[in-house]
Formats: C-alpha cells, sequence, structure tokens
C-alpha cells in the first residue's frame, strides 16, 4: 500500500465510518467488556516491548540497584555486606572527596557563566539578516563537531608553555604565559575554557532558534518608543530568551557536575590533584579502586547535590522571568 | 575583505545605510572573523602540524605551512598503534548505535505519538524523566548488570563464572540500543503528521505495522537521518564508557586508542596531531556534507 488515493478512500471511509463505529478512535471503548480488543492495544505494546526491556534492564534496574549497592560494601571480589549509611557517613570524613567537590565547583562556577555568555552572545552576533550568517555559523560550531579526545589532543599542543599558541600569542602582548597544564593555579582555568571552546556552538544554536521566537513587532514597538539597542536586548531580548537560558543554563549544570574527559585528558587529575574532578573521584573508586558500594554511595551525593543546584537554578531563573 | 559586498541587494531593498549603519556592518566582520579565526584555527593549525617533519614542529611551530610537508607522523601515528583495528570497532560500534537508534527509536516514538495502548502515558513519563537522571549514577550498576548477565561470556544462570559481555560489542551496544533521547525525538515528527492517513489505511485493512512501516515511515526519513547523524557523532565520539568497558586492546575504540597513545607519547606532538586528524576525519567529513540537517537538527531538538 504504498500509494493511496485520498479521494476515493476518504469516500469509503466516510461510509464504513458510518456502519462500524468501533472504527472511530474512542476513549471509552476500553471499558466496554463485549466488544473485540482493540489492534492498537497490542501493536502498541509490541512497538515499545524491547525498548521497554532494554529501558528496563539498562536504566531502571540500575537505578535501583544504585540504591541497594549505596548501602553495601561491594567490591567485585569477596563477600557483599550490608553496612547501612556507612558509606555515606565515610563520605563526610573523605578529605579526598572534599578536594574533588571544591574542584568541580571551582569548574561550574567558572564554566556555567561563561558558557551561557559565549552562546548567548555569539547568537545575538549572528541574529541578523545576512547571507555571511551561515557561513559563519558554520565555523563557530566547528569545534563541535571534534570528539573531546581530539580537542584536548589539540588544546594539549594549544596549552603547551613553550611552543603552544597560547603562550605565543600572549608573548606578543609581553605577558609572560603560565605553564598552564603543569601550574596547578592555571590548570583548571584551561580545562574550562576548553569545555567552552568545544561545547557553545550547541548552545548557540538553541539561542538562536530562541531568538527566532521572539516577535519583530516587539522590536519595532520599543524603538518607536525611543529605546536604544541596549534596553531593547535588556527589555526584550533578555526576557524572551528566559526559557532557552533557563534549558541552557540546566544542561551546563548538569554536564559540570559530570565533568570527567577532559581532566581524565588533559591533566589526569593533576596537577597535586587540582583538577581531580567529583566523577574522576567516582570513576577512581568504582573502576580503580573496585569500590563499588562506595561510588555508589558518592554518586548519589553527587545526583542530590545536581538536583540542589538545579533546583536553585530554576528559581532564579523563574525569578528573574517575573 | 569583503565587508559588505554580500550585502548590497539587502540593503537597497530596505533603505540607503547611513555611515553609522556601514561600521556597524564592519564591525560586526571584524568580530565574526575573530571568532571564527579561534574556532576554526585550532584545527587547521593541527592539521599543519601533522604534515611537519619531527625538527620542524618546535622550532617553527607558528609556521603556516610546512617547508618540507611528510605524511610520515601519519605513517607513525598508524603502525605504532593500531588504529585500522580501532577504526573497524569505532565503525561497527557507530553504525549499529544508528541502525538501532533509527529503528527502536521510530518504533517506540511512533507507538507514543500515535497508537491508543494502557499505560502509554506512564511508560513514556518514565521514559522522559530518566533523562534528567545524570548519567554517573547508572554508571556503577550497568556495568555489573552487563558484567552478571545471565547466560553471556561465561556466565552462568545466576551471572557467576565469566565476564558476562565486558569487553564485548554488547556492552556498548545494549544499553545504548534504543536511548530514550532518540524515542523522543522521533515521537516528536511522528506527532506532528496527519491522522487521517491512518484512519484511511486502517478502513483498508491494513495492520498497524504497515500503517507505521509504509505511510508514516517514510514520512518522517529526514527525522530518522537527523537523529543517526547525531547518532554517529555521539557514538564515534563518546569517550568514557568505551573507556570502562573496553579495555582489551584489540576492543578499543579510537577515541581510547588515540588517549591512550596521547599518553604514551606525550611529547611526539607531530604523531598526536596525526592521530588527532586520523580520529577526526569521519565526524569533520559528515559534517560537511550534512552540516545544514545538522544544525537545524540541533535547533529543533533545542526547540522542543
Amino acid at each position: 500500500m504504498t500509494t493511496i488515493q485520498p479521494t476515493a478512500v476518504s469516500a469509503d471511509a466516510m461510509d464504513v465510518a458510518t456502519r462500524e463505529p468501533q472504527a472511530t478512535p474512542r476513549r471509552d471503548r476500553h471499558s466496554h467488556p463485549f466488544r473485540r480488543p482493540d489492534p492498537q492495544e497490542l501493536w502498541g505494546w509490541l512497538f515499545v516491548l524491547v525498548p521497554m526491556l532494554l529501558f528496563l534492564t539498562f536504566v531502571i534496574i540500575p537505578v535501583v540497584m544504585a540504591v541497594v549497592l549505596s548501602f553495601t560494601d561491594y567490591a567485585v571480589i569477596g563477600d557483599v555486606g550490608w553496612v547501612g549509611l556507612e558509606n555515606y557517613r565515610s563520605i563526610l570524613d573523605d578529605p579526598i572527596f572534599g578536594l574533588a567537590l571544591r574542584n568541580t565547583a571551582i569548574y561550574t562556577v567558572m564554566f556555567v557563566p561563561l558558557g551561557v555568555l559565549v552562546a548567548l552572545g555569539t547568537a545575538l552576533l549572528l541574529n541578523r539578516d545576512s547571507r555571511a550568517v551561515n557561513l559563519f555559523r558554520t565555523f563557530f560550531y566547528v569545534p563541535v563537531v571534534a570528539s573531546t579526545v581530539a580537542t584536548a589532543t589539540i588544546w594539549y599542543w594549544l596549552l603547551n608553555p613553550q611552543s603552544g599558541l597560547f603562550n605565543i600569542v600572549l608573548g606578543w602582548f609581553g605577558i609572560n604565559g603560565p605553564a598552564w597544564l603543569y601550574d596547578s593555579k592555571w590548570a583548571m582555568t584551561a580545562i574550562v575554557l576548553m569545555s567552552v571552546w568545544s561545547g557553545f556552538g550547541t548552545n548557540m544554536l538553541i539561542y538562536l532558534g530562541g531568538l527566532q521566537g521572539i516577535p519583530r513587532e516587539l522590536y519595532e514597538a520599543v524603538r518607536i518608543d525611543g529605546a536604544n539597542a541596549w534596553q531593547s536586548l535588556r527589555y526584550i531580548t533578555l526576557p524572551g530568551l528566559s526559557r532557552t537560558t533557563f534549558l541552557i543554563s540546566t544542561l551546563l549544570i548538569i554536564g559540570a557536575f559530570q565533568v570527567f574527559d577532559q581532566a581524565y585528558l588533559l591533566t589526569k587529575g593533576g596537577p597535586g590533584n587540582s583538577t581531580l574532578t567529583v566523577v574522576y573521584y567516582i570513576y577512581n573508586q568504582g573502576f580503580g579502586g573496585l569500590k563499588m558500594g562506595y561510588a555508589s554511595a558518592l554518586s548519589f551525593v553527587l545526583f542530590l547535590i545536581i538536583a540542589v543546584f538545579s533546583l536553585i537554578n530554576f528559581r532564579l531563573t523563574s525569578r528573574s522571568q517575573s | 575583505m569583503t565587508a559588505a559586498a554580500p550585502q548590497p541587494s539587502l540593503m537597497r531593498a530596505k533603505r540607503p545605510s547611513t555611515p553609522r549603519q556601514k561600521i556597524g556592518t564592519v564591525l560586526w566582520f571584524a568580530a565574526v572573523v575573530l571568532i571564527s579565526i579561534t574556532t576554526v584555527f585550532p584545527l587547521v593549525w593541527t592539521i599543519v602540524t601533522s604534515l611537519k617533519p619531527e625538527g620542524e614542529i618546535l622550532s617553527s611551530s607558528l609556521q603556516i605551512w610546512p617547508d618540507a610537508p611528510t605524511l610520515e607522523n601519519y605513517v607513525r601515528a598508524w603502525t605504532s598503534v593500531p588504529f585500522g583495528r580501532y577504526f573497524f570497532n569505532s565503525t561497527f560500534l557507530a553504525v549499529a548505535g544508528v541502525v538501532l537508534n533509527i529503528f527502536f527509536g521510530s518504533l517506540a516514538g511512533y507507538a507514543f505519538a500515535r497508537l491508543r495502548f494502557r499505560g502509554k502515558r506512564a511508560l513514556f513519563g518514565t521514559l522522559l524523566s530518566s533523562l534528567m537522571i545524570p548519567g554517573i549514577v547508572t554508571m556503577v550498576p550497568t556495568f555489573l548488570v552487563l558484567r552478571r548477565f545471565p547466560f553471556a561470556g561465561g556466565n552462568d544462570l545466576f551471572g557467576e563464572g565469566g565476564m558476562g559481555f565486558i569487553n564485548s560489542y554488547w556492552a556498548v551496544i545494549l544499553p545504548g540500543a534504543a536511548g530514550a533521547f532518540a524515542v523522543f525525538f522521533m515521537r516528536q515528527f511522528f506527532a506532528s503528521m496527519p491522522e487521517e492517513l491512518a484512519e484511511a489505511a486502517r478502513i483498508d485493512g491494513a495492520s498497524e505495522f504497515r500503517i507505521f512501516a509504509q505511510i508514516y515511515m517514510p514520512l518522517a526519513t529526514a527525522g530518522a537521518a537527523v537523529l543517526g547523524i547525531l547518532t554517529f557523532q555521539a557514538g564515534w565520539n563518546s569517550f568514557m564508557w568505551p573507556l570502562i568497558v573496553l579495555s582489551d586492546r584489540s576492543m578499543l575504540t579510537v577515541q581510547v586508542g588515540l588517549a591512550a597513545f596521547k599518553s604514551e607519547h606525550t611529547t611526539d606532538y607531530g604523531p598526536l596531531m596525526a592521530g588527532t586528524v586520523i580520529v577526526s576525519l569521519p565526524v569533520l567529513l559528515i559534517f560537511v556534507l550534512a552540516q545544514r540537517y545538522i544544525i537545524e537538527g540541533v535547533a529543533h531538538v533545542g526547540s522542543k
């Protein structure tokens, strides 16, 4: 039935529909015991069966398991014991977790605002009537295409203290650049810069979509009222983008607290643990030290922290909306 | 510069441009060109470095074209690490991910958008809310599920005795075969299609599967293509999960292989950059060919 003749079928449809009322979608048919079972009922379940089995096996069961594991001392080898809240108690006295949390917080505080600002700024730049926009939009998006591993390898080279591009360019302005990845004061900044560079393109596109949704008449109206560019940005554009900003900042916060790849690839958590992040620590505990019970407890603590910060973010963005 | 060149027709269509607007246009071009340099130049520099002989890399690192271009770095990268094998692994995993996500994503997305069945809203709600669970929470347990999967990789009924799916392609394929994102993405496409087509076909006696496969699926090919491209990129570029579940040397993906190569050859910038180019080539190529779809796809997802 690759081709359908709309006219012929619709005439038929009218005819049949009047004779057999059950052919038309009705909600109350589920409750009627004497009718034939709805074929859609069976097909619907068939269609979602395999995806839902996979979802059950690799999402639902793991989430439940994570809860259970976090109360045990499961370590792959040896017996499993129920330890109650012991894992959570030791997290509180774990100085390395404290350090990892501090590093992650520093990363988040730098990365999220910078990520929002760069994405918004580039989107505002590209939100104009010009055929050149498409070309530059593509150029701006290029870093997103490269993998974190490729990006990290490139940046590793860019950040080389002697022959890297960063310090060469800084040298032009008479600035003696830091040793970046080899300097515990600068390593995290370097990771933030790389993360913003490699990820802003996606959020820029989302912002561009949001900008298109703001009615042009609003801009016309405030211009007639004598508003300047800054005022129309402040009173029309930013409020019009508040939902988009909420989406983007939430995604950035969730991503920032789970940062791993960049730290693993650029610095291995060093120098002096200055870039050891929470997920890196969980990875080390769970897959390095095989302390999977403890790692599960750590991941729940992180989940909680992410949830709290997402909520705060929600409050902040919903307040700025009103 | 081509500052105002592409636009005279556009400008004329509105009103004659004032000097202030002209300055604005020039400043705009200066800004976007500067940003483009920061986004594109590192990649250009990578390619240039990969073509430089060892001596030139550190001595004249800024030189935009090598004095004596060479492919020696590529030969060294390719021979010191089994990149061919890694390439096969990554391609296989990424393509399997694309096929399975399009298939299952379309089936489930269609069912959630267009079919009536009990429990539909609850199921879809659960699926959607799972998108908010950080990946780290399920990481350790998913590893254990794969390791203790009954009857897999030498395991018995209780998941004892073997390594399960660990170090096999399944360890990457199964958890990602029907992502919640794929289901949600395809559902959005099917939900926007007219119901009349299905009603007409139902009266003609077509089965629900035929209605899906022969009427609605052909209408969703553009969406499926975008999903396929995004899934391929994500699969090809994924790092942490393959790092955890594929540790056997012959099972590494290009990303994990490049990372290992990087920590073994920390100062061999030439082969490192050559490896980076090799690893990035497939996604860059797809991006060049399908950039319109990718950019529209991302914007489409963002607007939901």
